[in-house]
């Protein structure tokens, strides 16, 4: 199967006043047709600059400085501003963190889905887009559509508000859907409610899935295959039982061990020492060097390249292949 | 052994007064109520010497209010928080040194224009508790205790990162010797590497200080690693507490169940969501009876009229559901 969406090298760079910030720096995966893929890391490890990249959203002292994002064979990160608008809201959609901060709170939501539509299909008729936004507001589970659309963003609650704009994100049939950090924000019944029609809606319409978040226990839920991001990198990629089971990276072990779970209840959680080294003031070599338990000389000196160790997993470390010093 | 905490038939309603408007119409014969949420509903449990005892629940179920009260920042309505220190320390402070709290956002929670050093030592100055003199060493010690370096006493907190911060917020909770500490969503502002760090912290120092913890999180995992028992609630009410284990194990009530079943797992890998249905209520106009009864599969006539009571079905495992009645009459 042909990936729909090929990522290849991404710097994205923001040029501030303290320094260049590399934000993402040589971030490489695929996502296939219809595939969910996790995009998990802490913050400040450029998995929101990557999906916004990828929309063509970084702003000023931000810019794509390297690499190629190819979506159904043409590049994002040379098209030009309109090319872009018209592949946005279209072709691709993203689902952001709050709904409150998306929704425009002085429209009511139908004026808001009639003007998605209407700005990619010019010559469909108002009732027309007006169905199609009351079937789309049916679909993901909002009950009496034909008078909840004539709502104000701020009558519904946050879970309502968050299927509000993931029905504006279906809106045109997209094929892939960027979503950054879509349940965060929602209690969990109602976080369960959501992921279960997106995974819904996802599976129904062979629509592909970005799912940006921190959240690990989220991605194990929902995604085929995972990439973990540390500091402007993917450290680790691949599917997504196999690396949750058995996770290579020396960080993507510790994420998995700070993970609370009721398997090692009264034992210490294993915990990563230290912090996120400042992105202004990467070290050389490996960024994870202060915080790893296996850093060796090579560490401090090259930067990993991703290894290949099978079953499409890729590995950026180069103790890789050897066993755990615990 | 008597409870170092107890909390009885506490309430808190908060009110919404009328507007000058509604003032007006009601003098003209309009009759406007004013707005009244209960926030917390008749709430009583104990909490044992050395207990790390979680509260869950989702927005709006009053467990920061309930946190509030127990920490004294909030008075209540109704009700009563009754607190045993240890004789030795309590005879000449004030109670309200007893319980402190740790606090959701690092950011906000310490003043941006005093140093690290002044925010630990002022409340154990002013009471009395260490002489001026030995600021430094004492504040050197309590950060010490947190796991961080006693050379950065003399910064201003926006040097230091989240994780810090709230090592510093502990730090301050520590300074005047407490017994209880409630910690309102204390780590959820934290990235998952940096909330593990400091789960272990708070462990470590419940050994080295006996303290007490009251856990308050929306987040179950975290409950489940660290609490010795869990009180669920939902719109101001208890409606389950158990040990760590029975809660686990044989979760009762149809809420708590659900919590669970939606909390996503790490172990399960992928699967099929299927969440429990429906809104959280507005805290404004609960539904009557059984709270959650409108988004509940087994809900029947007599879960509409009347609000069921706890009632314990082992030991210490207290649930608050009609269903109960009917399995064991």
């Amino acid at each position: 199967m042909k990936p729909i969406l090929q990522i290849e090298n991404l710097q994205t760079h923001f040029f501030t006043k303290a320094g260049v910030v590399k934000a993402v720096d040589g971030v490489s995966f695929d996502i296939n047709a219809g595939e969910v893929v996790g995009l998990v890391g802490e913050s400040g490890s450029g998995k929101s600059i990557t999906g916004f990249s990828v929309m063509g959203l970084v702003d000023a002292p931000g810019k794509i400085v390297g690499g190629r994002i190819m979506f159904q064979g043409e590049d994002i990160a040379a098209m030009s501003p309109q090319q872009l608008q018209s592949l946005r809201g279209n072709r691709i959609s993203m689902i952001f963190q709050d709904p409150m901060m998306t929704l425009n709170p002085v429209l009511r939501v139908e004026t808001q889905m009639v003007e998605a539509i209407k700005a990619h299909d010019s010559m469909i008729s108002k009732s027309e887009a007006r169905a199609r936004a009351r079937d789309a507001l049916g679909l993901v589970g909002i009950s009496a559509p034909e008078e909840r659309m004539r709502a104000y963003p701020h009558q519904f609650s946050g879970g309502m508000r968050q299927r509000v704009s993931i029905a504006i994100a279906m809106l045109n049939r997209p094929d892939l859907i960027i979503a950054d950090e879509p349940t965060t924000a929602l209690d969990v019944t109602i976080q369960g409610q959501v992921i279960h029609e997106m995974q819904r809606l996802c599976e129904a319409t062979k629509t592909a899935l970005l799912c940006i978040t921190h959240d690990l226990a989220v991605v194990a839920g929902i995604a085929d295959r995972i990439c973990v991001m540390y500091a402007g990198r993917v450290v680790e990629q691949g599917p997504i039982a196999s690396t949750i089971s058995q996770p290579l990276h020396p960080y993507t072990r510790g994420l998995m061990g700070s993970v609370p779970s009721q398997n090692r209840r009264g034992q210490p959680l294993q915990q990563i020492d230290g912090m996120v080294p400042s992105l202004l003031n990467l070290p050389s070599g490996c960024a994870f060097q202060n915080r790893c338990a296996m850093v060796s000389d090579k560490c401090l000196s090259e930067i990993p390249e991703p290894i290949d160790v099978g079953e499409q997993r890729l590995v950026r470390c180069v103790n890789v292949g050897q066993e755990p010093a615990s | 052994m008597k409870p170092i905490l107890t909390v009885s038939n506490l309430s808190k309603d908060f009110t919404k007064p009328l507007d000058l408007i509604a003032k007006l119409l009601n003098k003209v014969g309009q009759d406007n109520k004013e707005e009244v949420v209960h926030a917390v509903d008749d709430v009583s449990f104990a909490v044992q010497r050395g207990e790390i005892v979680g509260i869950v629940g989702e927005s709006g179920c009053g467990k920061s209010t309930l946190g509030r009260m127990v920490a004294g920042i909030l008075s209540p309505t109704s009700g009563s928080v009754e607190f045993d220190a240890e004789q030795t320390k309590a005879s000449d402070l004030p109670q309200a040194l007893q319980t402190q709290m740790i606090f959701q956002d690092p950011f906000s929670s310490l003043n941006p224009r005093k140093r690290v050093i002044d925010i630990i030592t002022e409340a154990p100055i002013f009471h009395g508790l260490i002489a001026r003199k030995q600021k430094n060493e004492f504040a050197a010690e309590m950060l010490q205790r947190v796991g961080l370096d006693p050379d950065t006493l003399q910064r201003y907190p926006h040097q230091f990162s989240g994780g810090q911060r709230q090592r510093i917020g502990i730090a301050r909770a520590l300074a005047v010797s407490p017994e209880l500490l409630v910690c309102d969503e204390s780590i959820a502002a934290l990235d998952v590497s940096i909330q593990a760090q400091i789960i272990n912290l708070f462990v470590r120092l419940r050994d080295e200080f006996t303290l007490t913890y009251l856990f308050i999180s929306h987040d179950i995992g975290v409950i489940e690693h660290i609490s010795d028992r869990v009180i669920v609630m939902y719109l101001g009410r208890i409606v389950e507490t158990a040990p760590i284990s029975s809660f686990l194990q044989t979760p009762n009530h149809p809420y708590t169940k659900a919590l669970l079943a939606g909390v996503p797992r790490l172990e399960v890998g992928k699967r099929e969501y299927e969440p429990v249905s429906g809104e959280i209520p507005s805290p404004l106009d609960p539904p009557t009876g059984c709270h959650f009864h409108p988004r509940c599969p087994f809900a029947s006539e007599r879960c509409q009229r009347e609000a069921p009571l706890l009632r314990e079905l082992s030991a210490g495992h207290f649930s608050a559901c009609h269903l109960n009645d009917e399995a064991q009459p």
